[in-house]
């Protein structure tokens, strides 16, 4: 179990920038140095997470924690995933606030800004490309971009209507429109 | 404040429960409850945020539910020790709903992933996920962010070009996002912005 908390705690610390960057690190300590599941078991798991809700990284380590230890080692898991970000941002949150007003770190900030908005921008380039867009659905993101940004419609309601949407017309219309 | 946590908890369990598609796509849902729909921070108060999120360790969804906890307290008036608080709850509000999804997958799911009905699904939420993300940069885009022409002409134009240099150096050149962001602030207090 302490095996376990040390693993993920890890990974969570030395991973910068998130999710997909944490693969590698996953694939070396669960596999070849713990043994704990498979090459093609990570595999499917890694593709079953990635296309569940929730933090990816999180949800590997609640799975393996459970498939170990049952309840308790999913608890383990997703708590020694978290624990690093939570002492890092915290320990920033507190001295940042008493910084906020020093004007060297405003101008930092005015300048960290435009950065982390092209950062933004630059996933959705990725995410198109996987999503496999194409002239049937390139409306989708489109409509669904305007509808947040213009009509202030909040995100959660949009991917609950895509995923319902999607069910709907995959299960009962396209084989309508196939046919006709 | 009893209502404020109720509402940190409510809010980063629905993101923690329909975040798909990855850290950006949950950024855009935090945008959307905590800026727009709740306005417990200003937009740029939540772009430092995803600018610390992303440069510190830990996935981006953690990082920042965990900032967003604490600062919505302390911009409520609340003592740090209440946005500690804060940020424990909303941190464990986001990951409450893998638990029940991973238990339920590690018992059914995993045998027939190839399920049609999950594909019909995601074939919806691929897409609406670009979206998504597109309307965060396109909301982050803003005065607070940018400046503007009127209100402050220096800064705005540096602004657009931070944002040019930052976009170009991780497109093309694949430069790691820590090093922008460093580069981009040290760039900010050089220049006075």
């Amino acid at each position: 179990m302490l095996e376990l908390f040390k693993t993920f705690f890890k990974i969570g610390l030395f991973t910068i920038g998130g999710g997909y960057a944490m693969i590698p690190l996953i694939e070396q300590k669960v596999v070849d140095e713990k043994q704990w599941m498979s090459r093609e078991e990570l595999l499917d798991l890694i593709a079953v997470a990635q296309s569940c809700p929730g933090i990816f990284a999180v949800n590997i380590s609640i799975f393996i924690g459970n498939k170990l230890y049952g309840g308790k080692g999913a608890m383990v898991g997703a708590v020694s995933t978290c624990l690093p970000s939570f002492l890092c941002i915290l320990t920033i949150a507190l001295v940042f606030q008493q910084f906020r007003e020093n004007t060297y770190v405003s101008h930092f900030f005015h300048g960290i800004r435009p950065a982390v908005v092209a950062l933004i921008a630059i996933p959705v380039f990725r995410m198109a490309k996987s999503a496999k867009l194409n002239r049937y659905n390139a409306w989708i993101p489109v409509i669904a971009a305007f509808l947040i940004w213009i009509m202030g419609v909040s995100p959660i309601f949009i991917i609950l209507v895509a995923g319902v949407a999607g069910y709907v017309y995959g299960k009962y219309l396209k084989d309508d429109f196939a046919q006709n | 404040m009893i209502t404020l946590l109720f509402q940190l908890f409510w809010t980063f369990f629905l993101i923690g429960l329909f975040g798909f598609g990855g850290g950006y796509a949950m950024i855009s849902m935090i945008q959307g409850e905590v800026v727009e729909h709740h306005h417990w921070m200003t937009m740029g108060q939540f772009t430092d945020i995803v600018a610390v999120s992303q440069s510190t360790p830990g996935p981006i969804g953690i990082n920042s539910a965990t900032y967003v906890g604490y600062t919505a307290m302390v911009n409520a008036g609340y003592a740090p020790a209440w946005g500690v608080l804060g940020s424990l709850l909303s941190t464990f509000a986001v990951v409450l709903p893998s638990f029940a999804l991973m238990l339920f997958i590690s018992k059914f799911l995993m045998k027939h992933r190839s399920n049609p009905s999950v594909e019909h699904v995601f074939s919806g939420l691929r897409p609406a996920v670009v979206g998504l993300i597109a309307a965060a940069t396109l909301l982050l885009m803003n005065s607070e962010n940018f400046s503007s022409m009127s209100e402050n002409p220096w800064r705005f134009c540096l602004s657009i070009m931070l944002f040019v240099f930052a976009f170009v150096a991780q497109k093309v050149y694949r430069l790691g996002a820590i090093l922008i962001i460093l580069l981009c602030g040290t760039a900010g207090i050089i220049l006075g912005l």
